[in-house]
């Protein structure tokens, strides 16, 4: 057996975090604990290090290696750059928070950097096998990361049924990629699509494991009906580990759908948009109205993250209308800005409670936004933004996203399903507007000042005011979707 | 360089102006916020000012436009340019923000760097919208616009402010998401474009342009307010801030009505014929039932709050009886109704500022203590009920004359707005107004100051001026006017 030595180059920004990951736990253990703020930095050039690697190593040609099991392409690379930078900056929102719970472990960071090595490989994944052990390090970084806090009996309760319902969501992802292969032969994903575009696969084993993968794939997004661990994880959790888990994960959940659906099973198109859009239909619905009725602004936020990942949704199901394909790569890219822009929101709402929870004070629940205008006018403001751009008005990113979903399904003359969605938006409008109104128009509760370090403050600026900026120039964005996607395609 | 800027420079002055207000604002230079504010909505307003004196009253064209791309992944355009319908309600709006500027000048002692700001800002949006030759730029102006008066009404606002806010917002909403779909099935008929005066030449199946047609109803039916979707407009003013009712009733109103005239008429001609009965009958209802609701209420803000119903259904009337001199009394109509609807409001204003109270029943003898308040409050109340020489009859008489000529009963039906009006405004002043000194209160009341009359003493100006010589309010729109009525006249099928 002669044994080829694979080309290492393509995935040098993960091995770079590999190694430096190791490297950290070693450092770890030199370290005394008082100088922790090390790990916290090393982290940071890790993240700045891959960063560079994979801006460096990118150049817009599709490279396969590891036996076709590890892609390298503009797609990849642009989503990676975008999950270095929410990993960074979940970690600048975060670092108070940990540190005043006595939660700034070394674990902590350890596990951030394998889980951000298990987004990379799902997001680079061409192969069922790659793509599984990548989000299998994602899931399980994330299950330790939920019990972080481990006196919390809430946030064990989380962990606990975080872990259960993903460990049955990976069983039925396993049971759709193992009908897959009995029906094509392959596990890699360019050969499954080459097999069916051949037509020697069965169509009703290949049905049967779509079905399932697709049901996986809602539970790792959170879809409607496969959400029930939503609230729950997103609320039990460190407000720090939810902000994680509401951020950069979103992008490699989209990243394998892309992988997966489009890449893999594009012949099967007709089949999965239905199954799509019932799971977008059924999560915008129920995501808008049950976070009308929550007074938690965590299990609100999770709600709205069910509802947008269900307008997310949209996108992706517009490709294909009956065969034809040319519009596939505007939906496609508009699916893509619609995650990429909520990241963004996300990372800056959570980083909001954040900045207004203290030493033994969460400010999780509604009524501690109660009067923030006359806390801090310049907080409220950013707080606005970001849920003015939740709710879809302009001039704000989340406007533009909600607005080429839309057109993009509009494309495909299913008008009904923009009537639905558009219906629902009104009604999640509601919900952050109530946010605004407890901002601005109630007197404050808690009137003591925001502490909170300079780097925290800066980059909540920094995050509200590119909601407002890329809502008012939006065109950047979608042109690097659009190109990526062109170019991986 | 600014004069072939001007539109953009309407729009981006007061915003940059309340960026500017709100920066340098602190608790202690109240008065320095207050001072430049004025600054900038009077900047805002003289430049808006060549707007008029350049425009060229021969053409129908569309003028001072400015082009840029700004999304060319959807082909959306920063396309601006005004015509004789749109240009005067960018001065009218760009006039209103200073007066209300003023009008808030001592009421407003909290958080007064953001009420102006919120203002300001309004002020550019609603210059974008009405100058936005581009559907998604339109668009965006026209939700954007709402964050402002949210924070208005909720901030600033009365004892049920939160519910005003909200009714509001969401009410808005509501219509201007169905118009958001309409403008992208329209974005796709025209293959990609965004281009409002595209869209106008567009052929499109009589499906198609009823569905389209309503969609476009759903939203400025909403905003003009017309009866049955009008209950949002009583609560909102009521609750709102004086100056915030008064821009609502001046200009936010008017967008409503400014919208059929841009989209739903030129784009869908032919389902405006088929549907104009349905419009003039629901026309028809604000005018003489909304007129009857105004008759009982017991609160003033209330009152004249339906009394805009009223006459807003009287320009929507004006739209959907295809004549010229139909379509030019609404449009006058709609700018005397922004001065007058803006006095009244600003009347009211300044007794709550001294009585804090809106209700009819807390008055009585006003004329005795406040003479030269009761002398400006006399005359808008006139020009509200439409007296010769005063704005109101200008408009209302031409519709009244297109009316008649179009069928004599929806003419008849629509005249009764005269005798209508007249009785619930001048009832209410009557009753405010006339008669002994009611209670101590009253007896206490300060005639206006300087401020307030200068504040009313224009608005008086402008109601007069424009009542007895309406020539040159007329002479701008007659060429766009004239291009609309042969446009609509003319079947897309």
């Amino acid at each position: 057996m002669n044994f080829v030595m694979p080309d290492f180059y393509p995935a040098a920004s993960e091995i770079l975090l590999l190694v430096m990951a190791c490297f950290i736990l070693l450092v770890d253990l030199v370290l005394p604990s008082t100088k922790r703020w090390i790990i916290a930095l090393l982290t940071q050039l890790t993240l700045v290090g891959c960063a560079i690697v994979t801006f460096v190593t990118a150049d817009g040609q599709v490279v396969l290696t590891f036996s076709n099991m590890f892609v390298d392409d503009l797609l990849g690379d642009f989503l990676k750059l975008l999950v270095y930078v929410s990993v960074s900056a979940m970690l600048i929102y975060s670092r108070g928070y940990l540190a005043a719970r006595n939660l700034e472990k070394s674990e902590f960071y350890l596990l951030v950097l394998f889980s951000t090595l298990g987004m990379m490989v799902m997001i680079s994944a061409s192969h069922f096998v790659s793509l599984y052990l990548g989000l299998e390090l994602l899931s399980l970084s994330l299950y330790a990361l939920v019990a972080l806090d481990r006196d919390s009996p809430r946030a064990t309760e989380a962990a606990m049924k975080y872990f259960v319902l993903g460990a049955l969501a990976s069983g039925l992802l396993l049971y759709g990629m193992s009908m897959i292969y009995g029906a094509t032969g392959t596990l890699e994903i360019g050969g499954v699509a080459q097999s069916i575009y051949h037509g020697v696969a069965n169509k009703t084993i290949l049905v049967f494991g779509l079905v399932f993968l697709v049901s996986g794939l809602a539970f790792k997004l959170g879809l409607v009906p496969f959400h029930m661990w939503i609230p729950d994880v997103y609320h039990g959790a460190p407000t720090a580990i939810t902000l994680f888990i509401g951020s950069a994960p979103k992008l490699a959940g989209f990243a394998i759908a892309m992988r997966l659906l489009v890449y893999g099973l594009f012949e099967l198109a007709g089949e999965w948009q239905v199954m799509l859009t019932i799971l977008a239909v059924l999560s915008i619905a129920i995501g808008n109205v049950v976070a009308v009725a929550q007074t938690n602004l965590k299990r609100m936020l999770a709600y709205s993250a069910i509802s947008h990942m269900g307008f997310m949704l949209l996108g992706l199901l517009s490709g294909v209308v009956g065969g034809d394909r040319h519009f596939a790569l505007n939906a496609y890219s508009s699916a893509m800005f619609y995650a990429i822009s909520y990241v963004l929101m996300t990372l800056g709402s959570f980083g909001m409670i954040l900045l207004l929870s203290r030493a033994g004070h969460e400010a999780e629940n509604l009524e501690d936004f109660k009067g923030l205008s006359q806390r801090s006018p310049w907080f409220a403001l950013m707080m606005g933004i970001l849920m003015f751009s939740l709710a879809g008005v302009p001039f704000f990113v989340g406007f533009w996203a909600k607005f080429s979903v839309l057109l993009a399904v509009v494309d495909t003359g299913q008008i009904w399903l923009v009537v639905v969605a558009v219906f629902f938006s009104l009604i999640g409008a509601f919900y952050y507007l109530r946010v605004v109104k407890l901002m601005w128009f109630d007197a404050p509760i808690q009137t003591a000042p925001i502490e909170a370090t300079l780097d925290m403050r800066m980059l909540l600026s920094v995050n509200g005011l590119a909601v407002a900026l890329l809502g008012a120039f939006p065109q950047a964005i979608m042109t690097l979707c659009t190109f990526t996607l062109l170019r991986s395609l | 360089m600014i004069a072939s800027h001007l539109l953009s420079l309407s729009i981006w002055l007061p915003i940059a102006g309340a960026v500017i207000v709100l920066a340098s604002a602190s608790e202690s230079s109240a008065g320095m916020t207050r001072v430049l504010s004025l600054i900038v909505a009077l900047c805002g307003f003289l430049i808006t000012v060549p707007l008029y004196t350049g425009f060229d009253a021969s053409q129908s064209a569309m003028q001072f436009v400015e082009m840029a791309p700004w999304i060319p992944q959807y082909n959306i355009n920063y396309f601006l340019g005004v015509d004789g319908i749109s240009v005067l309600f960018i001065l009218l709006n760009s006039f209103i923000t200073v007066l209300v500027v003023l009008a808030g000048w001592k009421v407003i002692k909290q958080k007064v760097a953001q009420y102006m700001a919120a203002f300001l800002v309004m002020s550019g949006l609603m210059n974008g919208i009405f100058c936005a030759l581009d559907a998604a730029l339109f668009y965006v102006f026209f939700e954007a616009s709402l964050i402002p008066m949210y924070i208005i009404i909720g901030v600033w606002g009365g004892p049920n402010r939160v519910y005003a806010a909200f009714k509001f917002f969401l009410y808005t909403l509501a219509g201007s998401l169905l118009m958001l779909i309409a403008l992208m099935y329209l974005f796709l008929q025209s293959g990609g474009s965004f281009n409002i005066l595209e869209w106008h030449t567009l052929p499109l199946p009589m499906s198609a342009q009823t569905l389209l047609f309503l969609a476009f109803l759903a939203a400025f039916a909403v905003k003009v307010p017309m009866w049955p979707v009008h209950t949002w407009l009583p609560d909102a003013h009521v609750e709102a801030p004086t100056g915030g009712s008064a821009v609502l009733a001046a200009i936010m109103l008017k967008l409503g009505a400014y919208g059929f005239l841009r989209f739903s008429l030129p784009i869908a001609p032919d389902a405006s014929h088929a549907l104009s009965g349905f419009m003039i009958t629901l026309s028809l209802i604000a005018v003489i039932y909304i007129g009857f609701v105004a008759l009982v209420q017991t609160d003033m803000k209330k009152l004249i709050a339906y009394s805009s119903i009223s006459h807003m259904g009287f320009v929507i009337l004006g739209f959907f009886i295809f004549n010229q001199i139909g379509y030019e009394g609404a449009l006058v109509q709609m700018i005397s109704h922004g001065f007058v609807s803006a006095a009244m409001f600003l009347c009211v204003g300044v007794m709550y500022d001294r009585m804090h109270s809106r209700e009819i029943a807390a008055y009585g003898g006003v004329v005795n203590t406040m003479p030269k308040f009761a002398s400006f409050f006399l005359l808008f109340a006139m020009a509200n009920c439409g007296l010769p020489a005063t704005s109101g009859f200008v408009g209302e008489f031409m519709v009244v004359l297109g009316a008649i000529k179009y069928n004599f009963w929806v003419g008849f039906a629509a005249a009764t707005t005269l005798i209508l009006g007249a009785a619930y405004t001048l009832w209410m002043y009557k009753r405010v107004a006339f008669g002994a000194v009611a209670n101590k209160h009253v007896a206490e009341l300060t005639d206006i100051d300087n401020r307030e009359f200068l504040v009313l003493g224009l608005l008086a100006l402008c109601v007069l001026g424009m009542g007895l010589y309406p020539f040159p309010f007329t002479d701008v729109m007659h060429a766009s006017v004239d291009h609309l009525l042969k446009h609509v006249a003319i079947s897309k099928l």
